[in-house]
C-alpha cells in the first residue's frame, strides 16, 4: 500500500455561487424577488464572496428561445444587491443575446463583476463587451463555453484573446458536463501557462463529476470556481456549493465559507423552493455523454413529450450536428426531422 | 441615357461581399450594366478578379465612382463608417446608393416587403443578413394576423462571420430587432445571433418565432401567406427554404400561455464567389442585386414615359 499523497501548493479558490443564474434554468426562469433576496442574503451570510444573478442565458436571455423570465433579471440583480453586506454581485452576458446596453444597466443596479461568455472558439465577439465593462470599472471574467469541444491549446489561444480585451480571469466552462477530471485539469493547466491573469473552472454534473472536476481544476491551478446550492443548475446541475465548501475545508483550502450555514441554506431555504432536484438521470447523463449544452435538458424533454420522441434521441442527434451554446431552436428542428424520418406525416402542431 | 438601354452601376468595396455581388450582377445583369468596381487596396483579390473579367477597376475608392457621371446606382460594400461619408457625396452627385453596411443612413429595405415605398429614395439600407432572412416571414405573418412579438435566432457558420460582424455583434442584434418592428410590423422584436464553428461549416439557419396578438387565428391562412413569401424570396435567393412546415406551438409567455408560430429557415448560398454555406452573405448580395434591378427598372421606366 502506498501512502496517501496530498497535492501540495493548493490555495483557496475564489468561489462564485451561481444558483441565481445557472439555477435559473432549473427554475425555468421563474425566480421571484423574494426568493432572490432570501438566497442572496443567506449566501452572503455564509461567506460566499461572489453571487451571480442573471437569466440562465445571461442578461436579456428572457425569450421564446430560452424561456421568459418571471421577473426581469435586471430587477433581480437590484434585489440581490440590496441585501448583501460583503458579497459582490456578478452578471452573465452572452454577446449575440445580451448587449452593452444591459451591461450598463446592470452596473446601475449594483453589479460589479461582468462575466462574458462565448462559445469556446468565438472569443473575438466579446471585445466590445470587455471594453465597456472595463470602462465601467467592473471586474471582468471571460467564459469559454462548451470547452470539451476543443483541445487545451485552442482554449488557451481563445483565452489569450479575452485577456487582451481586458479579462481579469478566464474560465474553462464545461457547459455540457462532458469533461473527465484529467481533461478539466489539462484545459486549466493550458490556460494557466498561457495567461497572466487568473483562470477559473465551471462544472456541470451530467456525468456525476462536478465536484471531482472542480477539484481536478483546483489542483491544476484554477484560481476561481463556480457552484450552486444543491447543485441547482442546468442539466444535472453544477458543483453543489455546500458540498464544495465541505470538500475545500477538508482539503485545507476553505476560502472562508461557512460549511454549516451553506448546508442549511441548501436544505432549508433552496430545496423547498426548487421545482425539482437536478440529478444525473438518463436525459442528463445523455447530455454529458453526447456533449451537448446542459440547458437543452428541459427544452428537449418538453418537445420530446409533445412530439412523442425520447429526449435522448434528440440530444444525441444535437451532439452529432455539433450544436453549440444557445442553439435551443435546433431542438425543435431535430425533433421534427426525427418525426419525419419515422415516416410520419409532418407535424402541424 | 446610355445607348444600350441599361443603367450603369458601380460596386464600391472589393472585399468578399463586393466580389460576390459582382459575380451576381454579371451572371444576371437585368437592366444593369456593371461598369466599375472600386476599392482601395491595390492587392485586393476582388479587383484582380474584376480586371480579369474585363470590368474597369480603381483603387481610388469613392473618387473613381464620383468621376464617372454615367454611373447612377452605387452598391456600397465598404464599412458603416465609410458609408456615412460616401452617402453624402453620392447624394450630392445625384447617384442612388444601395447600402450593404450597417450605417443605415437611408430607410431599411427588404425587396418583397417594402421596396415599393422607396423606389425614389436616394439611399436605401439592407439592414443585416439576419434581417433580410427573417423579416419577410415576420411580415408574411403580420399581413394576415397582427404580431405582438417576433423573435429570431440566426445561426451562421463561424467561417462566414467576418471581423466586421464579430466586432459589432451588438449592432446586429439591435438593428435586426428594429427591422422586425419597422418592416416586419411586429409590435416588439428581438434578435439573437449564434456563431457555430462546426466543420464542415453549417448552412445558415434562422428560426423565426411569432406570437400573434390574438388567439383567434387561422393556421391555414398563415401557412399560405408564409409559403407565398418563401416563393417570392426564392425568386432572388434560390437557396431560401423552410426546413419544415410552419409549426404551431404553445408556450408560456409573459402574456400567459400563448400560440407561438415557429418557422425553421435554411439559406444556402448560390456559391457565386462565397461558399454555399454562407447563406448569410448570399442573401445580402442577392438582396442588393435585386434592389439594384428594381431601381434600374424604375429609372428606365421614368425616362421612357
Amino acid at each position: 500500500m502506498s501512502p496517501v499523497t496530498e497535492p501540495r501548493d493548493l490555495k483557496p479558490p475564489r468561489v462564485t455561487d451561481t444558483t441565481l443564474r445557472d439555477g435559473s434554468h432549473a427554475f425555468r426562469h421563474q425566480f421571484t424577488r423574494e426568493q432572490v433576496r432570501k438566497l442572496a442574503a443567506a449566501l452572503d451570510e455564509a461567506g460566499v464572496p461572489v453571487i451571480e444573478v442573471s437569466h440562465g442565458d445571461g442578461l436579456a436571455g428572457s425569450s421564446i428561445q430560452y424561456g421568459f423570465s418571471r421577473v426581469p433579471d435586471l430587477d433581480l440583480v437590484e434585489e440581490a444587491a440590496s441585501v448583501v453586506q460583503r458579497a459582490r454581485i456578478a452578471v452573465l452576458l452572452l454577446p449575440g443575446i445580451g448587449t452593452r446596453h444591459e451591461l450598463k444597466e446592470a452596473v446601475r443596479r449594483g453589479a460589479t463583476i461582468a462575466r462574458i461568455a462565448t462559445q469556446c472558439t468565438e472569443a473575438d465577439i466579446s471585445e466590445q463587451h470587455f471594453g465597456l465593462a472595463k470602462e465601467l470599472g467592473m471586474e471582468t471574467v471571460g467564459f469559454l463555453m462548451m470547452a470539451h469541444m476543443r483541445p487545451p491549446e485552442v482554449l488557451a489561444e481563445q483565452a489569450l484573446l479575452m485577456e487582451s480585451y481586458g479579462a481579469d480571469c478566464v474560465y474553462v466552462v464545461d457547459s455540457a458536463g462532458a469533461m473527465l477530471p484529467w481533461q478539466a485539469a489539462a484545459a486549466v493547466r493550458a490556460l494557466k501557462q498561457a495567461l497572466r491573469v487568473q483562470v477559473g473552472f465551471h462544472a456541470h454534473n451530467n456525468l456525476g463529476l462536478a465536484i471531482g472536476n472542480t477539484l481536478a481544476a483546483i489542483e491544476a491551478g484554477a484560481d476561481q470556481v463556480d457552484s450552486c446550492l444543491r447543485g441547482c443548475g442546468a442539466g444535472a446541475g453544477n458543483a453543489a456549493t455546500e458540498v464544495l465548501a465541505a470538500v475545500l475545508d477538508k482539503a485545507g483550502i476553505n476560502p472562508g465559507l461557512d460549511v454549516f450555514r451553506l448546508m442549511d441554506a441548501a436544505e432549508f431555504l433552496l430545496a423547498p423552493m426548487m421545482p425539482f432536484q437536478p440529478f444525473p438521470d438518463r436525459d442528463a447523463v445523455t447530455i454529458g455523454y453526447a456533449g451537448v449544452y446542459s440547458t437543452f435538458l428541459l427544452h428537449a424533454r418538453r418537445i420530446g413529450e409533445r412530439l412523442g420522441i425520447d429526449p435522448r434521441e434528440i440530444l444525441v442527434e444535437l451532439g452529432r450536428r455539433k450544436a453549440v451554446a444557445g442553439q435551443e431552436d435546433w431542438i425543435l428542428d431535430v425533433a421534427l426531422d426525427l418525426v419525419r424520418a419515422r415516416g410520419e406525416a409532418p407535424v402541424r402542431g | 441615357m446610355p445607348g444600350n438601354g441599361r443603367v450603369k452601376v458601380a460596386i464600391l468595396g472589393s472585399g468578399n461581399i463586393g466580389t460576390d455581388l459582382m459575380y451576381k450582377i454579371l451572371k444576371n445583369p437585368g437592366p444593369m450594366e456593371l461598369v466599375l468596381v472600386a476599392g482601395i487596396d491595390p492587392n485586393s483579390e476582388g479587383l484582380a478578379r474584376a480586371r480579369s473579367l474585363g470590368i474597369r477597376t480603381s483603387v481610388e475608392g469613392i473618387r473613381a465612382v464620383l468621376e464617372d457621371p454615367e454611373i447612377r446606382i452605387v452598391f456600397d460594400a465598404t464599412s458603416a463608417k465609410a458609408h456615412v461619408r460616401h452617402a453624402k457625396l453620392l447624394r450630392e452627385a445625384g447617384k442612388a446608393a444601395v447600402d450593404l453596411t450597417p450605417a443605415a443612413v437611408g430607410p431599411y429595405v427588404v425587396p418583397p416587403v417594402n421596396f415599393g415605398e422607396h423606389v425614389d429614395a436616394p439611399n436605401v439600407n439592407l439592414i443585416t443578413c439576419g434581417g433580410q432572412a427573417t423579416i419577410p416571414l415576420v411580415y408574411a405573418v403580420s399581413r394576415v394576423t397582427p404580431v405582438q412579438y417576433a423573435e429570431i435566432v440566426s445561426t451562421v457558420a463561424s467561417r462566414s462571420a467576418g471581423p466586421g460582424t464579430r466586432q459589432n455583434i451588438d449592432e446586429f442584434t439591435s438593428t435586426t430587432a428594429r427591422g422586425l418592428e419597422v418592416l416586419g410590423k411586429a409590435a416588439k422584436g428581438k434578435a439573437i445571433i449564434i456563431l457555430n464553428p462546426a466543420e464542415p461549416p453549417i448552412i445558415m439557419r434562422n428560426t423565426i418565432y411569432c406570437i400573434p396578438a390574438s388567439e383567434d387565428l387561422d393556421p391555414q391562412t398563415i401557412r399560405e401567406s408564409v409559403e407565398q413569401m418563401v416563393a417570392e424570396v426564392q425568386r432572388y435567393v434560390p437557396g431560401y427554404r423552410l426546413k419544415n412546415p410552419v409549426h404551431f406551438d404553445r408556450r408560456e409567455t409573459p402574456w400567459g400561455e400563448r400560440t407561438v408560430i415557429a418557422m425553421l429557415l435554411e439559406i444556402e448560398g448560390a456559391g457565386d464567389f462565397l461558399p454555399p454555406y454562407a447563406g448569410n452573405l448570399d442573401i445580402m448580395t442577392s438582396a442588393a442585386r435585386r434592389v439594384g434591378e428594381l431601381m434600374a427598372q424604375h429609372m428606365l421606366a421614368r425616362v421612357t414615359v
